[in-house]
């Protein structure tokens, strides 16, 4: 039986309450306007007041509005033939395809068991050196791109996107402009990724709570791809726009806020999601890319600093490249002992190499002068940043450690470099 | 006696109200029905005939009305043989037995008892009837692992009791009767291989409380010499997020010398226990010539689990570490993070709308955290012999801003601050623990002025490498050079140190010993150089010689070539060649 009800008794915010029985916590509703229809969501139980946020945002909604109970959670369609459709912030499709309304499945549903996770071990290989050499990115790892806005993060996920190997896409899209999307769909149709991806695109123009919902939905669907056995790669952004979103609600229902208007439970929230990720045991597995823009380039605004404590490390683009300090990837000793015995070193020494350029490079912007050290640095920076960091450059990871030997052998004699000596002797070029 | 009963009036969040008939206690457990699911929850306020309740479980689709049944005891754990090698949640659930009864997915309200009802102990006894026994005396002995464990006479047994009866040696399960004993009104209590304990009090069963002094080796170099903790003792690891603050827990987890190694993961990535899981089994204890399993329990409360069986995670890691200090072993808690059990505690105070304080954080959290780092301690049991409960926390401060409530508080009340700094992060040097913001309480097995002294090179390397960055290298003396090349030298080969490497990753403190002591000699030596090309020449010669020194075994020849190889180099450069 469906419950409806015609009293609201408040609007404030994007939540409403009315007077209700029988209803359960995180329910959904469908509330009736003269504007069509939205869905609504209980967040709060008290007594026989219940509190809904409503997806499309509670503008034009009228004390007498329809408000029916439908007796179930959130939920999502799940089959094949969600490949190569679109669908909003709600589950319903926004392209002009077929409604798909079999097998529904729950969102954000119980968290993995960790006895059942198994360590991964499969590197996902990018070409991208900043990535492949220095900090590989792995199956079933969850990873955010921080990014200042104006840097091509959308760029780079659709890139990595079309390079990485797996089975199934799956682009969440929160807050997104309408030209990105466009520029994803365009450019998994030129890759001809189109038919393997599946679409959860909310706007700027959507209401700003039908937002909060796509991760949730990629997820959950991510998810059952992966226990029927398919490698998925989920893509989010931008995930401030969530952060945001948590907060607009949180503070409409007047809770305590901890850090900069963000509610206490934010951590709590991201984990929730970026967890998600997983390589499971006898099945698939999900990998999870998403943004996250740092407002004002602070890294410790509560969105990044937050992520940054889930996730498995973190890639940091700034000036169009990745940046070698501060981009991490947690799970890079999984993978980077297999493949070459000079990956480590190489990873390592020119990093540490690097990190005395730029230290060179402000001594010579105070206008000191440079010895024969100095130069060396500032020879191997620049041969470092053009032949390594630039996202122009595409070359497999055994080139891409070639290439670290020439730049070292180029600007260095072997025991300045700091590594072990039967690596020198092994990968040393012999012509230098 | 009847259970309590009530019904539910309120959901926000994992926070419930619940309308009581009759009368509960704070910290009772209680479990809400929803269908078949019975979801368990904990008092944490009581208002009249009111109890705010914290659900250890989604409360998806709870309704207004639905039932809610009081236990009549505390949130507890089981102590008993059976802990070790075991893997739990936060509220001592097996999380293998749950996987293997419900698969990939934590099943929502899905209870397993923790200890193994079906295993079979060989129990010796110990006390004879007519003995009078107090609580935490020996009634007998089992064998777990390559640890005796007593059966005691359960904690929270007030007062005399004299034993009655006791099984005979044999084979039995945790929940047989081993013994009987009647205490002071002549009331028989059936004793049995296990019992329960409230995690959040204190297991205080012991003669006296103790100053740590003896030393905790971690096998990290710049821990054991620079910055040591102490049997029984706490210290913290701050530390911005990607500066190594899970590594070095798990290294330590890995080579410290301790009997018994809790892993508190609490509201940290699960990936990250996976590799603690999946590997230690595999791994050979080199003291024990047993699995590294065999000495560890893991508590594992990841991220995406429940937030408010987090907040227990840490008592129940903690009471079960002060349960095998009772048998005069050395227990080391790890807690990975303290600053997520803050969190959780912050969530629950919001729901609870209770007033606010510093960043959100409620204004207990200081009490709190000094009450749990409090049950660590180096104790004298009733016995006479020793143990220790030694406690590190990881700190994950908003930002990787030390000024915050979590770091401050727990700056108080610990005996050892390991500063994780992004700046050596960035830089690849690990373990990035800042050499001259930590500190220590606790003294190390090497001699304390040769590191006060060695500690002063590297201060004062670091005033030389600031004046650097003002005045060029131009404008430094060959002398204040040469001091920076060798508090580099310093930190390069000795401070740094590989914990992927099977050799370099752990250090014993005999080998510490050993080559620090090379080092003092090189720091303390004078060398003659032309220029400082020649001078910076030099020590990268001789760093790259001792960090290969480091990945070598130290028993085997390669270790004796590469020791002469760089006694040469030195002799080559040195002043007064008979000061090495």
């Amino acid at each position: 039986m469906q419950k409806v009800y015609n009293k609201i008794l408040s609007v404030s915010g994007n939540v409403i309450t009315v007077k209700a029985t029988d209803v359960a916590y995180e329910e959904l509703a469908e509330i009736t306007t003269r504007r069509g229809k939205s869905l609504a969501q209980v967040i709060k139980l008290d007594n026989d007041l219940v509190s809904l946020q409503v997806f499309a945002g509670s503008q034009g909604i009228a004390t007498d509005d329809e408000v029916r109970f439908l007796g179930n959670p959130m939920r999502v369609t799940f089959s094949d033939d969600m490949l190569g459709r679109v669908f909003n912030g709600s589950g319903v499709p926004r392209d002009k395809g077929p409604e798909l309304a079999d097998s529904l499945i729950e969102i954000a549903g119980p968290s993995v068991n960790p006895a059942k996770r198994i360590i991964p071990e499969n590197m996902i290989r990018t070409n991208i050196p900043m990535i492949d050499v220095f900090n590989s990115l792995v199956r079933s790892q969850k990873l955010p791109i921080f990014s200042v806005s104006g840097e091509p993060y959308n760029e780079l996920l659709a890139r990595i996107a079309m390079q990485a190997e797996v089975d199934t896409i799956i682009l969440g899209g929160i807050g997104l402009k309408y030209d990105e999307y466009m520029y994803f769909k365009n450019e998994l149709e030129k890759g001809g990724a189109l038919d393997r991806t599946v679409f959860f695109m909310h706007t700027a123009s959507d209401p700003i709570v039908e937002g909060l919902m796509v991760p949730d939905l990629s997820l959950a669907v991510a998810e059952k791809f992966a226990l029927a056995g398919k490698d998925v790669l989920v893509l989010l952004t931008d995930m401030t726009n969530f952060a945001d979103s948590l907060k607009e609600i949180a503070i409409t229902m007047e809770q305590v806020p901890s850090n900069r208007g963000y509610p206490g439970d934010l951590y709590s929230q991201l984990a929730a999601r970026y967890e998600k990720a997983v390589d499971f045991e006898g099945a698939g597995s999900v990998t999870l890319l998403a943004v996250t823009t740092m407002p004002g380039d602070d890294v410790t605004h509560p969105v990044p600093d937050n992520t940054g404590y889930i996730t498995e490390g973190q890639f940091y683009l700034k000036n169009g490249r990745i940046e070698p300090f501060g981009s991490l990837s947690r799970l890079k000793q999984q993978v980077n002992s297999k493949t070459r015995a000079d990956h480590r070193a190489i990873m390592d020494g020119m990093i540490q190499l690097y990190a005395e350029f730029k230290e060179t490079e402000e001594k010579k912007s105070m206008g000191f002068r440079m010895n024969e050290w100095d130069q060396k640095m500032l020879k191997y920076g620049e041969m470092f940043e053009s032949g390594m960091m630039s996202l122009e450059v595409n070359i497999p990871l055994e080139q891409a450690l070639d290439r670290g030997w020439e730049i070292l052998a180029d600007c260095f004699k072997p025991e300045e470099t700091g590594l072990k000596s039967d690596l020198i002797k092994q990968f040393w070029p012999k012509d230098k | 006696m009847s259970k309590n009963t009530g019904k539910i009036t309120g959901i926000a969040g994992n926070m419930m109200t619940v309308a009581v008939d009759g009368n509960i206690m704070q910290n009772e457990i209680g479990y809400a029905i929803t269908g078949e699911e019975r979801l368990k929850a904990e008092v944490v306020k009581i208002q009249g005939d009111k109890a705010f309740m914290q659900v250890f479980e989604s409360t998806k689709g709870l309704k207004i009305g639905d039932p809610v049944e009081f236990a009549d005891e505390m949130l507890s754990v089981e102590l008993g043989p059976g802990i070790l090698g075991m893997v739990y949640d936060g509220l001592q659930n097996p999380l293998n037995e749950l996987a293997k009864e419900h698969g990939f997915f934590l099943k929502r309200g899905a209870i397993i008892e923790a200890l193994d009802r079906k295993r079979q102990w060989a129990f010796e006894p110990l006390a004879k009837v007519g003995d009078v026994l107090q609580a935490a005396d020996k009634i007998g002995m089992v064998k777990e692992g390559i640890f005796d464990h007593p059966i005691f006479l359960p904690f929270h047994f007030m007062g005399d009791y004299e034993i009655t009866w006791v099984k005979e040696a044999g084979q039995y399960t945790v929940d047989s009767t081993i013994a009987k004993a009647r205490d002071n009104q002549g009331e028989e209590h059936e004793i049995k291989m296990y019992f329960n304990w409230p995690v959040k009090i204190a297991i205080k069963n012991y003669r006296d409380k103790k100053v740590p002094t003896e030393p905790l080796v971690t096998q990290t170099r710049i821990i054991d010499t620079f910055f040591p903790i102490a049997k029984g003792g706490t210290y913290c690891i701050p530390g911005p997020f990607g500066a190594g603050k899970t590594v070095l827990q798990q290294v330590t987890s890995r080579f410290a010398r301790a009997d018994i190694v809790i892993i508190a993961a609490c509201g940290e990535r699960a990936g990250e226990v996976v590799e603690t899981l999946r590997e230690f089994p595999e791994i050979t204890d080199p003291r024990t010539g047993r699995s590294l399993m065999e000495r560890t329990i893991i508590i594992c409360n990841t991220s995406s689990m429940p937030v408010a069986a987090r907040e227990s995670s840490v008592y129940t890691a903690v009471t079960l570490g002060e349960y095998y200090r009772q048998m005069g072993l050395d227990v080391l808690l790890l807690a990975d993070s303290t600053s997520r059990w803050a969190q959780a505690m912050r969530e629950l105070s919001g729901r609870l709308e209770e007033i606010p304080g510093e960043e959100a954080f409620p204004a207990y959290l200081e009490s709190r955290i000094a009450q749990f780092y409090e049950r660590a301690g180096l104790v004298e049991l009733n016995d006479g012999k020793e143990g220790s409960l030694t406690i590190g926390g990881t700190v994950s401060p908003a930002g990787g801003n030390f000024e915050e409530p979590v770091t401050q508080s727990t700056l108080k009340v610990v005996g050892a601050f390991h500063g994780l700094s992004r700046e050596r992060s960035n830089a690849r040097r690990f373990p990035a623990i800042h050499p001259l913001d930590s500190w220590s309480k606790y003294t190390s097995f090497i001699n304390n002025d040769i590191i006060k002294k060695a500690h002063n090179f590297l201060s004062r390397g670091n005033e030389v490498h600031q004046m650097m960055m003002v005045v060029g290298e131009d404008g430094t003396s060959i002398d204040d050079f040469v001091v920076y090349l060798k508090s580099e030298f310093l930190d390069n080969v000795f401070l740094q140190q590989n914990s992927f490497d099977e050799v370099d990753g752990a250090t014993s403190p005999e080998r510490q010993e050993y080559v620090f002591n090379k080092i003092r000699k090189i720091l303390d030596a004078e060398f003659s150089f032309s220029d400082k090309k020649d001078a910076r020449d030099f020590f990268n010669n001789l760093r790259s010689k001792f960090i290969d020194l480091n990945y070598i075994d130290m028993e085997s020849d390669k270790f004796k070539i590469q020791e002469d190889e760089i006694n040469n180099l030195i002799k080559g450069k040195v002043k007064h060649a008979e000061s090495l």
